[in-house]
């Protein structure tokens, strides 16, 4: 029998799979094409307004244009690193918990982590609204919106995002390193924290970074705990987000409040861009660990 | 019965195995068993892996298990360090004793017998981390503090791992970046380091080339003056190479254990006889 195809069978395969090739390629240019569009609407409106008085200024009343938004920057960042305090030792102890555990129980805490991941963020802010916020202001007026009730509501949405990331991580270190450990006679603890735990440790520190980015542009929970402030004060009061400024100046009527509202667009997308790039560049580190 | 067993407890859980094995083969020195199985039945679930295992296992000498694919060998190896125990629903009956220790009684604390007999395994698993620290792991979750004394002991389980002089410059470069063949010997120096009794080696070779497999058999005759290795391998020269009692599993059963010479020469059971000549298997 001979190897050679009928006439032409090789030529429509070839097309075929050309073809099939060029729709994979149209279907991701679309998908990448978005981002590119927001980037480029981002830039073109949001650049000229990019001035180095948008990181030292707080707003300016009298002249909307003379101001910043520096308060906005700093609030954000405080609220991030209040999120982590909160997530990441639940989430990561937590997806420990989700490799180690067995029976109904962890099945249940995987089950109920999908359940939390999924909740909209605008839910989990009406939560810490009520739980917390209300609660405080009836009992203190002119008190309630805080800082801390923000990264409280962040931190929240974090903790379904830090576990299952913690968990996969975990689940991909080969379990010859783990029988390695327990071999040598190390106690389960030991074995999860000075083997398990740091041979994931890249992975799970880029699935925090890329948490962080996703609750960084967060815009609903802090309607309801941080209520935005003007100037920069302490996080057991009022604070500002850059999400939240976002909102505000875009859809007020000032034209110049609009404007910056593209430029605080612009520092929050380079913002979240920064931290996926820490989180890309705390993978390649780990490949190259690897070998 | 001229087969000479020091612990007369022992004589009387092994007539049968022990009258298997024929004197004429023996050293003249008795056998000392260090590990003693009896009767070891042994279920994944509902599937039966190990069907009434009973055999001696001699203290500083090399035993070999060998068997097809599947015949419960590493199943057996992994009930000696109760590696077993982390599978979920695995059940084991039976008696198998460390120096008369009985190793599944509930108090025993599975962390002193692992410290105990050690294990190597079929593919080297070195830690993501320095080669001084894979070799100091152990010695440090088991208290050792002083630089000096871990110092010391990295060294000599390197030296006897015979990868000292290939790594002595280079102690605190990642263990990923060595060759599988040393990365293995690095495994065996880690094992060590915690002074283990027993040596388990679970197809120790079968990832490396002939050279590395080589010096790891060159090592495994140094260590047998000092370890007692139980070593499972598919490789049935190597079994011949290395050990001075083997067994041959068959289906879960023990179908032999006798001298690695008879065993070799003139096994007593057909089976036995089959996968040695590599008519099946």
């Amino acid at each position: 029998m001979s190897l050679m195809a009928v006439e032409g069978n090789l030529k429509v395969r070839h097309l075929k799979s050309h073809l099939m090739l060029s729709l994979c390629a149209g279907g991701a240019l679309v998908a990448i094409a978005s981002l590119g569009l927001v980037l480029f609407f981002l830039s073109k409106n949001g650049l000229p307004y990019l001035k180095p008085q948008l990181f030292t200024k707080m707003p300016d009343n009298l002249d909307v244009a003379k101001g910043g938004i520096a308060h906005s920057i700093t609030g954000t960042l405080s609220l991030l690193g209040l999120a982590s305090l909160l997530s990441i030792p639940l989430g990561v102890m937590g997806g420990i918990y989700q490799v180690e555990g067995k029976g109904k129980f962890a099945f249940l805490v995987r089950f109920l982590t999908d359940v939390l991941g999924g909740i909209p963020s605008i839910v989990i802010g009406i939560f810490v609204y009520a739980l917390w916020v209300y609660p405080v202001s009836q009992a203190h007026p002119g008190q309630g919106f805080s800082g801390y009730a923000g990264g409280f509501a962040l931190g929240i949405m974090m903790i379904p995002l830090v576990m299952r990331v913690t968990e996969e991580m975990l689940r991909l270190v080969p379990q010859a390193l783990y029988e390695a450990a327990l071999a040598l006679g190390a106690p389960r603890w030991k074995t999860m924290l000075g083997v398990v735990l740091p041979a994931a440790r890249a992975g799970i520190i880029t699935g925090i970074m890329l948490a962080l980015a996703r609750v960084a542009g967060e815009t609903a929970p802090l309607l309801f705990t941080i209520l935005g402030n003007e100037f920069r004060g302490p996080l057991d009061g009022p604070i500002d987000a850059l999400p939240l400024r976002l909102y505000r100046y875009a859809t007020n009527a000032d034209v110049e409040q609009n404007k910056i509202a593209w430029a605080t667009a612009l520092v929050l997308i380079l913002m979240i861009l920064c931290l996926s790039i820490v989180a890309r560049l705390a993978t390649r580190s780990r490949m190259q660990e690897d070998k | 019965m001229n087969f000479n067993v020091t612990n007369s407890k022992d004589e009387e859980i092994f007539p049968s195995v022990i009258a298997s094995i024929d004197s004429h083969d023996l050293p003249d020195a008795p056998m000392d068993i260090c590990i003693a199985a009896q009767n070891i039945d042994f279920h994944y679930g509902s599937f039966q892996a190990l069907k009434g295992i009973t055999l001696p296992i001699a203290r500083k000498s090399v035993t070999a298990f060998i068997g097809p694919s599947g015949c419960g060998k590493s199943t057996f190896l992994r009930t000696i360090n109760r590696m077993n125990d982390l599978i979920d629903g695995t059940h084991l009956t039976g008696k198998l004793t460390l120096d008369g220790e009985d190793l599944y009684d509930p108090r025993v604390d599975v962390v002193l017998l692992r410290k105990k007999v050690g294990m190597v395994f079929q593919k080297p698993n070195p830690f993501p981390m320095s080669i001084y620290d894979n070799v100091a792991y152990g010695p440090r979750i088991h208290g050792t503090r002083s630089r000096k004394d871990l110092d010391v002991l990295v060294e000599r389980c390197l030296h006897q791992s015979a990868l000292w002089d290939e790594v002595k410059d280079k102690l605190k470069q990642s263990a990923l970046a060595l060759s599988g063949g040393q990365q293995q010997r690095l495994c065996i120096a880690r094992a060590l380091a915690v002074s283990p009794e027993v040596l388990l080696m679970d197809e120790p070779c079968s990832a490396l080339d002939p050279n590395s497999t080589h010096r790891i058999e060159l090592l495994i005759n140094e260590l047998r003056k000092d370890y007692t290795i139980v070593i499972v391998t598919h490789n049935m020269q190597q079994a011949a190479r290395v050990s001075e009692y083997a067994g041959f599993f068959l289906k879960g059963e023990i179908k032999e254990f006798t001298t690695t010479q008879k065993i070799f020469s003139t096994p007593s059971q057909k089976e036995t006889d089959d996968y040695i000549n590599g008519r099946f298997g």
